[in-house]
């Protein structure tokens, strides 16, 4: 994040669905304009039907405003001369795991992007050992996808995007479907990206404890970005959160109910250590207060 | 379970067959299934045995695995050959009432026999020293001479590909279905074929519901991963011919001469 450079920029977009057009329907997205800067990861949070894979869908051309514009590395994606630039960059992965699978083996299926790219066979095998490497799947690299757990289904659907060498990682809802140890999986697997690859990440999650672990969180209320900063401060406005239906990380939730009950805590909480040392150091505060 | 089906029979391996291009391997199974028709004597299967048997040998897939390709086929078998043996007209060996056996009908039966044999053994080498990857590919390749008056080479290859992927999901999704009905008082086992067909409903709405909604999460992931047809695509493994190839080829050639040549020496009488 030592860059401040912008690898995405949203400026002003509208956008409605064809299909649902009716006369003063109102839109998905409404005036939505954000800056996503290369090395960040960023989560985006929203509940259900706020318009978050909707937005998702305007970062590689799959949908294109219908007002404003969406530019990546430059690109508008609105020029469909640039289509195959912008998608190449932008690596989409969904919450079906099985969905987004094409081959029966492992290591073809991590091929498909550089085949459609019409990458040489040489360089394709580099990029699918890259990437298989990269998301620590090299030793499945011959297995039926079928065969493999969520976890690590997913984790070779994020290598199938790796592969074309994106600028950026779009992954909406992830970990929707895993079971918690291959929430891990691909919580680790990203952080790890975003760290040692210096990836661009925009995770969409209706799961706080990760959206609390990003450099940025943006909140997305009916169409609108309503919040946006990093996770504590985000997180700290408890209230606000709760009133458009979403949760806030469990420590900062029992931090905001100690608050609550008179204790001398700030809501800036987000983990479960900081909450530990901040109760011991508030108990061990108070208890020096009842000896006095 | 259901999830335990494995799809085609490949037996993985490192032999020489297993290593011939995909596109020998089809051509010569195509080869093969000719001569079969083509052999007008014993001596003819004589030689094509000889000739599986070697291949076999060399693909190193143990025996039974291809003659369990046989087992499914063991009814029909035996129902066209025992009309053979019973309707066909000529000397007569054996009489009981209305049947009869003829010396033709005997020679009918047992060549019907072989061929029908010969003929699994033949698709069942191809499909077990051949995954089905390499099967698509070839038939792409194959067939793709022919994009040029219209015959979507790729398209169908494509289609076949990520048919094999999704069966085993499918599958397994049924299995869910079936599960969550059975849960819910479904009964699939009773009553006449009607009410059984009606038991089928339950299952196959929900099992098309959720193939429509893959195929479209399936051609979205596609197009973010910048699929756009066959032009200009290229392939983790290119298909190349080799030396080994070329020896198949040629052994190929000459077993098929032999067979061919040994119809001319069909010695009368011998059975
Ligand atoms: N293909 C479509 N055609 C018409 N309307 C759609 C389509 N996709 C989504 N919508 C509508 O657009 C709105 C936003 O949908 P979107 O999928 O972006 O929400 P989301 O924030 O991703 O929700 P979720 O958390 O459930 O994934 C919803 O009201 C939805 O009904
Ligand atoms: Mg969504």
């Amino acid at each position: 994040m030592d860059t401040n450079e912008k690898l995405i920029e949203i400026k002003n977009v509208e956008f409605l669905y064809e299909s649902t057009e009716e006369p003063g329907g109102s839109r998905v997205l409404k005036d939505v304009s954000l800056d996503i800067k290369k090395g960040e990861f960023l989560a985006v949070l929203g509940h259900n039907g706020s318009g978050k894979s909707t937005l998702a869908k305007h970062l590689n051309a799959i949908l294109v405003p219908e007002k404003g514009s969406v530019l990546v590395a430059g690109f508008l994606t609105s020029d469909e001369s640039l289509l195959y630039e912008i998608r190449q960059r932008v690596g989409m992965v969904f919450q079906n795991p099985d969905n987004q699978l094409v081959a029966t083996i492992v290591e073809e299926d991590v091929a498909f992007a550089p085949e459609n790219l019409g990458v040489n066979p040489q360089e394709i095998r580099e990029r699918v050992d890259y990437a298989l490497d990269a998301v620590n799947m090299s030793e499945y690299k011959e297995h039926a996808p079928h065969m493999l757990s969520g976890g690590q289904k997913q984790r070779i659907a994020i290598a199938g995007v790796l592969a074309m060498k994106p600028d950026v990682l779009v992954m909406d809802e992830p970990t929707a479907m895993l079971d918690p140890e291959g929430r891990r999986e691909i919580l680790e697997t990203v952080k790890k990206l975003n760290r040692d690859e210096g990836m661009t990440v925009v995770m969409i999650t209706h799961f706080m404890e990760e959206a609390a672990q990003a450099d940025r969180v943006v909140v997305i209320d009916h169409g609108k970005i309503i919040m946006h900063g990093l996770p504590k401060e985000v997180f700290s406005r408890v209230e606000e959160i709760k009133e458009i239906g979403l949760d806030v990380p469990q420590a900062t939730e029992l931090a905001y109910l100690l608050k609550k009950e008179g204790f001398d805590f700030e809501t800036d909480i987000l983990t479960a250590d900081e909450c530990v040392n901040k109760i011991l150091s508030v108990y061990q505060s108070e208890r020096g207060a009842d000896n006095d | 379970m259901l999830k335990d089906i494995t799809l085609g029979q490949y037996f993985p391996g490192k032999s020489f067959i297993h290593k011939l291009d995909p596109r020998t391997k089809i051509l010569c199974a195509i080869v093969y299934i000719a001569v079969i028709f083509c052999i007008k004597s014993f001596l003819g299967y004589f030689v094509l045995f000889a000739f599986t048997a070697l291949i076999v040998a060399l693909s190193k897939i143990p025996v039974r695995f291809v003659l369990k390709g046989l087992k499914p086929i063991m009814m029909f078998v035996a129902i066209t050959a025992l009309f053979n043996l019973l309707l066909t007209d000529g000397r007569i060996l054996w009489k009981w009432g209305f049947l009869k056996i003829t010396y033709e009908g005997l020679t009918q039966a047992v060549y019907m026999v072989l061929r029908l044999f010969f003929l699994v053994f033949g698709t069942s080498i191809l499909t077990l020293t051949t995954s089905p990857i390499a099967l698509t590919d070839g038939i792409e390749r194959l067939l793709s001479p022919l994009k040029k008056i219209g015959v979507p080479a790729h398209e169908f290859a494509m289609m076949m590909t990520i048919a094999l992927r999704f069966v085993p999901t499918l599958l397994e999704e049924t299995d869910k279905i079936i599960k969550a009905q059975t849960a819910r008082g479904a009964d699939f086992e009773s009553g006449n074929i009607i009410n059984r067909a009606k038991a089928m409903v339950p299952i196959l709405i929900p099992l098309f519901i959720s193939a429509f909604r893959r195929a479209d999460d399936l051609a979205t992931a596609m197009e973010c991963r910048c699929y756009r047809g066959g032009e200009n695509r290229t392939r983790l493994r290119e298909l190349k011919l080799g030396y080994r190839d070329g020896v198949c080829w040629f052994v190929v050639l000459i077993f098929s001469a032999l067979i061919l040549l040994a119809n001319y020496f069909q010695v009368s009488g011998l059975l």
